[in-house]
């Protein structure tokens, strides 16, 4: 699992700001061409992605799907309806216990969403938070606070989750907590540096001149020229948290039933894979494809958020 | 209020709104005496001296500045001057006051009447503001200073088409850039205008022109300036006094005319002899 966590935070230090004097080379060298052409990867990454959350919260309502729930002991593993054997009243099969692989995979594409948005937001915010915190104030509080980035990315991320949901049950606020205890440090370490460069760049001196204060400064400047990376960061972390989850549910620790997430859909389809991959393989087709969008899209957004290219 | 410099500037012989009671306005601007900067070296206990023993005085009105290479301690020097960087040890005196001895709300409210123009216009702008974005900030800080013109008037006083104020940074020149930092220094009304290098990060053709208006501006705004550079001809151009600085000491000091044609230090020699065309001008 930990292999996400540094996969996260090696891309993440490449959002770090080129230092001025490449920047300008790039600036530079970008006519209007490639603007557009980043401009429109933004749409055709995010188009997909608002294409499948919309998919997972309508289609439930439209009474076209089976009820995720249901059981049908009679027709276990029934493979999808392209394959011999399969029939159209179940599109991509059923599982061991009959139910409806597809409107599992809608229904647990709602939860697993969530869990994308919200862990990454609960991530993402105090990361920010400190990350800012100990970039701009320097000092004692910055050594502190790598201190403790440092240890907190030491520990292994599968301790953290293991320890706090055997002390506090599985459930969805503590899957959040475990989302936000192992999310928070790349994010720090990242703004922190680019808090870091910022605070160095003599606008801020200035605007001391001027008699700004502090609070004003971060606030009104550093956070807003910050706004791009941590877009980015929180994109990546969307990513992160979704396959957090699925890596928690596949061992059992994350959503269990009767919720549906993708991970539990994973780990259910584990024991049958060899005679019915379609139990896994569905889910972790979605996971995949959806990661690789929101990454994507993040990639494209930190280039996309800056005001060099904004306008003209 | 008044709303051309020169009319701003027939106000501002009185007493300025803001500026701290105690000031008659007769002393020097800044005062300067034996002031030592230490920096820790990266990775060492041992302590570097930046500025070691530095003394200057700045009176109203007046230019001066200080050449010396890079790592001279130039821009330390500058930057304790603003109150902005490291203070050091020694006497470090604005407009009368102990800047050490100032409480930081008492430096807030001190520190408007000390400007600084940067080397790199672009970095000294907020990349995300535009200019008009950018001075309506400054005008909100500090609503008495700076309302004595308007934003069209100030982009006028630097030369500037009042096109630019919907720019941002990136679409400025350097030298277009250089001019709003101008602006935005002088908007403030300073005392003293503290221009580290104004003129190294320009174009050779623009470097000409930035350095004229920041003489004409400091001149009708009746502030004084501190004008670092390692560039001599520049000096010799705009200052009446300059201080020779070599690894963090002033070798040589006095007026400009007596410093450039008679010099006694031989580091000042050297340099005045490195200058492009000296012996073209020696014979002249």
């Amino acid at each position: 699992m930990s292999q996400f966590d540094a996969s996260a935070t090696a891309s993440a230090v490449e959002l770090a700001p080129a230092p001025p004097g490449r920047r300008r080379a790039t600036r530079r060298a970008g006519g209007d061409r490639p603007r557009r052409a980043r401009r429109t990867s933004v749409f055709w990454l995010s188009a997909p992605l608002i294409l499948i959350a919309v998919t997972v919260v309508v289609l439930p309502w439209t009474g076209l799907l089976h009820d995720p729930h249901q059981q049908d002991l009679g027709n276990p593993l029934a493979p999808p309806a392209v394959l011999s054997g399969g029939e159209w009243s179940h599109p991509l099969g059923t599982d061991k216990l009959g139910q409806d692989v597809l409107a599992r995979l809608v229904e647990g594409g709602r939860l697993t969403l969530l869990i994308g948005l919200v862990g990454a937001l609960v991530a993402i915010g105090p990361g920010t938070l400190v990350g800012v915190l100990a970039g701009y104030c320097r000092g004692w509080v910055d050594v502190v606070v790598s201190r403790v980035i440092d240890a907190q990315l030491a520990l292994p991320f599968i301790l953290i989750a293991l320890a706090v949901i055997a002390s506090q049950g599985s459930s969805l606020p503590i899957l959040f907590l475990v989302l936000a205890l192992t999310g928070w440090a790349p994010c720090a370490r990242v703004t922190r540096s680019v808090a870091m460069t910022v605070r160095e760049r003599q606008f801020v001196l200035g605007l001391r001149a001027a008699g700004a204060s502090e609070v004003r400064i971060v606030l009104r400047h550093v956070v807003p020229n910050l706004a791009g990376t941590i877009v980015a960061l929180g994109t990546l972390q969307v990513g992160t948290a979704i396959l957090v989850e699925s890596a928690l549910s596949f061992l059992g620790l994350g959503i269990v039933p009767p919720d549906i997430s993708w991970g539990a859909m994973l780990a259910s389809g584990q024991d049958v894979l060899s005679r019915a991959w379609w139990v896994a393989a569905f889910p972790g087709l979605a996971i995949t494809v959806v990661v690789l969008l929101v990454n994507l899209l993040g990639d494209a957004l930190l280039t996309h958020h800056d005001p060099r290219k904004r306008r003209r | 209020m008044a709303n051309t410099l020169e009319q701003g500037t027939a106000a501002g012989s009185g007493r300025r709104p803001g500026t701290p009671p105690g000031d008659g306005g007769t002393g020097p601007v800044l005062e300067i005496t034996d002031l030592v900067i230490e920096h820790r070296r990266e990775r060492s206990r041992e302590m570097f001296r930046a500025v070691d023993g530095v003394s200057l005085a700045i009176g109203a009105g007046e230019t001066v500045g200080v050449v010396g290479e890079s790592g001279s301690g130039k821009t330390t020097l500058a930057m304790a001057a603003t109150g902005l960087g490291a203070t050091g040890s020694g006497g470090l005196r604005l407009l009368g006051r102990d800047l050490r001895a100032l409480r930081s709300r008492e430096l807030r409210a001190l520190r408007p009447e000390v400007q600084v123009v940067f080397q790199d216009p672009h970095g000294s702008l907020d990349p995300r503001q535009s200019v008009r974005s950018g001075l309506r900030e400054l005008r909100g800080l500090q609503p008495e200073r700076t309302s004595w013109i308007d934003d069209e008037a100030l982009l006028e006083q630097v030369r500037l088409a009042p096109e630019l104020l919907d720019r941002y940074p990136h679409q400025l020149s350097g030298g277009q850039a250089q001019r709003v930092c101008i602006a935005r220094a002088l908007v403030m009304r300073p005392r003293l205008i503290v221009a580290d290098e104004p003129t190294s990060g320009l174009d050779v053709s623009v470097q000409a022109d930035v350095l004229e208006l920041l003489r004409a501006s400091q001149r009708t705004a009746g502030a004084s300036m501190l004008f670092i550079s390692h560039d001599l001809a520049v000096v010799r151009s705009i200052c009446q006094q300059v201080h020779v600085m070599f690894r963090g000491k002033v070798v040589e000091s006095g007026p400009v005319d007596q410093v450039f044609t008679d010099p006694q230090d031989p580091y000042t020699r050297r340099l005045i002899e490195a200058m492009p065309g000296a012996r073209w001008r020696a014979r002249r």
